[in-house]
């Protein structure tokens, strides 16, 4: 019980004190929203290839919105010692960190949605498999928050994780099958799709928004998870190592 | 002080610190050098040494901030050695910055620090407004943490430190870098917290505080521990000692040699310039050194008598002048 009061507080101090300030909301939500208008602009698309969209402004969405802040709620904490204080707490490490990214994943999961109202709008959602987009959504949110985590916690300055983040997102919006198919990049790339966890996220929200995905389902999930599992593991041996000398 | 109970050697009937053999390297460097040393419960046990002589690393080892690379650390009964996070519900920490978050207020910061205890809200919120109350910080309590003095800020990063109400608390260099009112104001609240009983680790530079307030003292330098002991004990060599500070002017040169040679009986130091101190185990008669002054055409304008003091013991053991150690941090406030 006492554990759990530490991790509600830490979650909502970091996500009354981040995640809904100017800057989190102009990369978590601008920015895909930005990339989405830059698209149809360039590739002279109708509403009606906005179902097609659709998945990869989520996937982007998601993206930016949950590793955005990871620099500052983690990098920057550690670099001021306030993270000490963290550390110093009667809290395992895991539960700690859960906290730390609970913040962002639900940032990500809200910023999710923030496409899907205008589309409702604009094209017709009825052939939508809810159920399997919101676990979809969940688990990109969750792969994405610990990606920043592994960055995060891999760097010592804020400005690094900042560069390092963007040495993953950018690449990802390319290879991982938001916009543009997988099969459609050129074959010396199409194999680094497959090692980046967005390609399975995005690929059930393909599935399930408008029925045209690469893997069953249920593999996507399992190898979105494994990443969570990997990511995590690693980010916390990483702050064992480098962060608790 | 506190009265204790004297019980084994160290004075203490309960040992609530154990550390044996502990060792810290990084890199090539060994900050912490197999240092073994008990704390009681209910002590105020002072680590004194210079910067670098392995104070924070020590703490850090003890809090689990830092893995030992070697030796045993025991806090409580509880083997931190094996487990760093074991003993953290029973300690409270002070570091020598200030780690609250900035963009917080002061009662926000007290009320998220006791959060991480498993403190509930109206619990949190009646003592973060008792400690303001008691830190001298109510009017403060709702400015953000960034706009706070440096002596505001150490009080409430004491305050957050004391929130969840520890029985040892880590306190490093809880003094260094503020005014001389908040330094006094914050060694008042570090002894009333060991007049209530609890066990305080503190670490400092400044030897007239950690003699002001501490009932046993180590010694660090270079990682090792070069003496531990009571107060009284360190201090016992010199009890008898009188010792003058003779205040002069008009005279060129050191008067030590001609001083020596006229009053074998003393020992005669040349502190600065114009300043002397003169060493005995008899009374010194200030007579015979005032007239060898006007013999030289020099008048002496003070003669101050000093208490026997931990500064010489510290000099004479480590080989480091105290002048050296404060101003290490550039003030050396008292």
């Amino acid at each position: 019980m006492k554990q759990w009061i530490a991790f509600k507080n830490i979650m909502l101090k970091d996500m009354r004190s981040y995640y809904l300030k100017p800057p989190n909301v102009s990369w978590g939500l601008v920015f895909p929203l930005a990339w989405t208008a830059m698209f149809f602009v360039r590739t002279g698309s109708g509403l009606e290839k906005a179902i097609e969209v659709l998945p990869g402004v989520v996937a982007i969405s998601i993206l930016f919105g949950t590793t955005s802040m990871l620099a500052v709620t983690i990098t920057f904490e550690k670099k001021n010692r306030s993270f000490e204080r963290l550390l110093l707490a009667p809290v395992s490490l895991e539960l700690l960190m859960l906290s730390k990214t609970g913040g962002a994943i639900l940032f990500g999961v809200v910023n999710s949605f923030v496409p899907v109202v205008p589309a409702a709008f604009l094209t017709d959602l009825t052939q939508v498999e809810w159920l399997t987009v919101l676990p979809a959504v969940a688990m990109i949110a969750v792969v994405s928050t610990f990606l920043g985590l592994f960055i995060a916690v891999s760097v010592s300055e804020v400005f690094e994780a900042q560069t390092f983040s963007n040495f993953f997102r950018f690449p990802m919006i390319f290879l991982c099958g938001l916009f543009f198919p997988v099969a459609d990049l050129p074959v010396f790339l199409e194999p680094l799709s497959y090692v980046l966890p967005l390609t399975y996220g995005v690929d059930i929200l393909h599935g399930s928004i408008h029925g045209q995905h690469i893997f069953p389902i249920w593999i996507n999930f399992f190898i979105l998870a494994g990443f969570c599992i990997i990511l995590f593991y690693f980010s916390l041996k990483n702050i064992h190592r480098k962060w608790i000398l | 002080m506190q009265a204790s109970a004297f019980a084994n050697k160290d004075g203490y009937s309960e040992q609530l610190i154990t550390v044996s053999d502990l060792t810290k390297n990084f890199d090539n460097v060994k900050a912490v050098n197999k240092i073994s040393f008990n704390v009681g419960k209910g002590e105020l046990f002072g680590f004194l040494g210079p910067n670098g002589a392995g104070k924070t690393t020590t703490i850090n080892m003890l809090t689990g901030l830092a893995r030992p690379d070697s030796g045993w650390i025991n806090i409580a009964g509880l083997n931190c050695s094996k487990n760093p996070k074991a003993a953290q519900h029973l300690i409270g920490v002070v570091p020598d910055e200030s780690n609250l978050y900035p963009e917080l207020t002061g009662f926000v910061n007290l009320c998220f620090c006791a959060s991480l205890y498993g403190i509930s809200k109206k619990e949190r919120i009646s003592r973060a407004e008792q400690l303001l109350a008691d830190f001298n910080l109510e009017k403060a309590g709702n400015r953000k943490f960034n706009t706070y003095s440096k002596g505001m800020k150490r009080k409430l990063t004491i305050a957050a430190g004391i929130i969840h109400r520890p029985p040892i608390l880590f306190l490093d260099e809880p003094t260094t870098g503020i005014d001389v009112a908040s330094a006094r104001h914050i060694r008042g609240l570090i002894s009333k917290l060991f007049n209530e009983g609890t066990t305080i680790f503190l670490t400092t530079h400044y030897i007239e505080e950690a003699e002001r307030l501490c009932e046993r003292i180590a010694f660090i330098v270079n990682g090792h521990i070069v003496k531990n002991d009571t107060v009284a004990n360190l201090i016992q060599p010199i009890k008898n000692l009188k010792t003058l500070l003779i205040t002069y002017t008009n005279l060129a040169g050191n008067p030590e040699e001609k001083l020596n040679k006229a009053f074998p009986e003393f020992e005669f130091l040349q502190e600065s310039n114009n300043q002397i101190k003169v060493h005995s185990e008899k009374t010194i008669s200030i007579g015979p050194v005032i007239r060898f002054f006007e013999e030289q055409g020099a008048e002496v304008t003070e003669a101050r008598q000093l208490n026997p003091s931990l500064e010489e013991i510290f000099v004479e053991v480590t080989g480091i002048e105290a002048d050296a150690m404060k101003n290490e941090k550039n003030d050396g406030k008292l």
